[in-house]
């Protein structure tokens, strides 16, 4: 390890903007990006399941709002959700005295809960989507079988309409990378903090940001074939036959 | 009624910052994305290339990184090229980035990558016994264009198209961390003057909705009028 901090550090002698300590912070950015992304979507993606059933459920006072939630969050830029959620934490009464202002105080949590609560309305709206587009045909063969509408979901209707959002949910997640960038205006240091941060200590605004815009559309590219890739293992039955 | 300390009148007028960044925006977008639609549909090898190039590396990286790269470096990237003319040339410009044309150039820039591929996907799906028919009747390109190829292309644009504006109207909101004053950077500085966040980040979100409902009710006026002709099929 020694050898190869020395190694790299050579390397990068005669570069006055990547020395190792400016692509620490871009990895650290990295690695804040990466979490904020993915433990949005894990949570997103859980609250959005039930959400979507009850999206299409029969009872006006279930649907309509869940419906307002997501008309409200798609139809709002996140950044006026994040500054919501981010500057309006601290004037809830009385919070700065319980023990959730030790996490609420950093800027990390409150992008976490406004990235959440705009991928689960987005999701929501996705999932919803692909349960109205169930074939009439399974819905019958289920309650043909005697399935119950809560056997009939978890069997027949949520399995297949996960595969058919799947694709709209690839396009979700690369949205939400992006989307991330907007968390480095609230001082967090990810991937667009620390290219803001580089660009403002060595005033080389194409250096900065040029190279952390190839970051990102590795990352796009890494989700866009991961997402190729399950779809050719999961809609593998939907092909059309090659003959 | 809600106290806004006498930030009524500013929160309007940037609200109309907003508006009117969105919509040159979406003029420009537009343009750009005809453009990028038919670069990618040519048999120009170099104009392909370069249309793919543009729409993958664009829809690849976030919008702020990019509003952040021509904002920031757009003045000093500029400012070389006039050095340069002033030391080959002797030719003395001096050109200053205006914040809100940079704001309309990079959203549209953004955005025509995506209007490229809804309106590449809109193209193709023009049938192509439409075009022929135009050709048999003598009409030049640019005729074809107008009278077949658009009217009908803009049928299977209309969906994609409004997605993105919808998109798009919502990224205006960026401008307001490099400096121009929409009505988001004017609703952050009352909130902080004030105190009072919700007050105007609520009212903001009222707008926006606002906008996007509105914008809503036109497209689908919009798809009822490019459907003439198509409702009795169903």
């Amino acid at each position: 390890m020694e050898a190869l901090t020395t190694w790299l550090d050579n390397q990068l002698a005669d570069n006055s903007i990547f020395t190792l300590q400016t692509l620490g912070y871009y990895g650290e950015g990295l690695a804040t990006t990466v979490q904020l992304v993915f433990l949005s979507l894990v949570i997103g993606l859980v609250l959005a399941v039930p959400l979507a059933i009850g999206r299409g459920a029969k009872r006006r006072w279930v649907r309509l709002p869940i419906f307002l939630y997501c008309y409200v969050f798609r139809g709002t830029p996140l950044l006026v959700q994040l500054y919501l959620i981010y500057y309006g934490v601290v004037f809830v009464e009385g919070i700065q005295d319980t023990w959730l202002w030790v996490i609420l105080e950093k800027p990390f949590v409150p992008a976490l809960i406004a990235f959440t609560l705009n991928t689960a309305a987005y999701t929501t709206e996705i999932f919803h989507g692909a349960i109205k587009a169930t074939a009439r045909g399974e819905i019958e063969a289920a309650r043909a079988y005697g399935m119950s509408q809560w056997l009939m979901m978890r069997r027949i209707i949520i399995p297949s309409a996960f595969r058919r959002a799947l694709p709209a949910y690839g396009n979700e997640v690369i949205f939400m990378l992006h989307a991330s960038a907007i968390a480095s205006v609230v001082t967090i240091m990810d991937l667009t903090g620390a290219a803001r941060f580089v660009y403002a200590r060595y005033y080389a605004p194409f250096e900065a940001f040029l190279f952390v815009a190839a970051i990102y559309l590795c990352l796009t590219f890494a989700i866009l074939y991961l997402f190729r890739y399950l779809e050719k293992r999961l809609l593998a039955h939907l092909k059309p036959a090659s003959g | 009624m809600i106290d806004l300390h006498g930030y009524g009148p500013r929160l309007l007028e940037g609200a109309l910052v907003t508006v009117e960044l969105a919509l040159l925006s979406l003029v420009l977008a537009i343009l750009l994305g005809l453009v990028t639609a038919s670069a990618k549909m040519s048999r120009n090898w170099l104009a392909h290339r370069i249309g793919t190039l543009y729409t993958t590396t664009i829809r690849g990286v976030p919008d702020l990184v990019l509003m952040m790269l021509m904002f920031f470096g757009g003045q000093i990237g500029i400012n070389q090229i006039t050095d340069w003319l002033y030391t080959q040339f002797a030719i003395d410009i001096f050109i200053n980035v205006n914040e809100f044309a940079a704001g309309v150039i990079t959203i549209g820039l953004i955005f025509g990558a995506y209007m490229g591929e809804t309106f590449r996907g809109a193209f193709l799906a023009v049938d192509s016994g439409q075009i022929e028919a135009g050709r048999a009747y003598g009409m030049n390109h640019w005729l074809v264009f107008r009278r077949i190829r658009f009217p009908q292309m803009m049928r299977h644009a209309i969906p994609g198209l409004s997605n993105n504006w919808m998109v798009l109207l919502k990224t205006t909101a960026l401008v307001s961390v490099i400096g121009l004053s929409d009505m988001v950077r004017i609703a952050t500085e009352a909130s902080k003057a004030t105190r009072e966040p919700f007050t105007f980040m609520i009212i903001v979100a009222a707008i926006y909705l606002l906008i996007a409902s509105v914008s809503e009710w036109g497209f689908a006026r919009l798809q009822k009028r490019y459907n003439v002709g198509f409702t009795e099929a169903d």
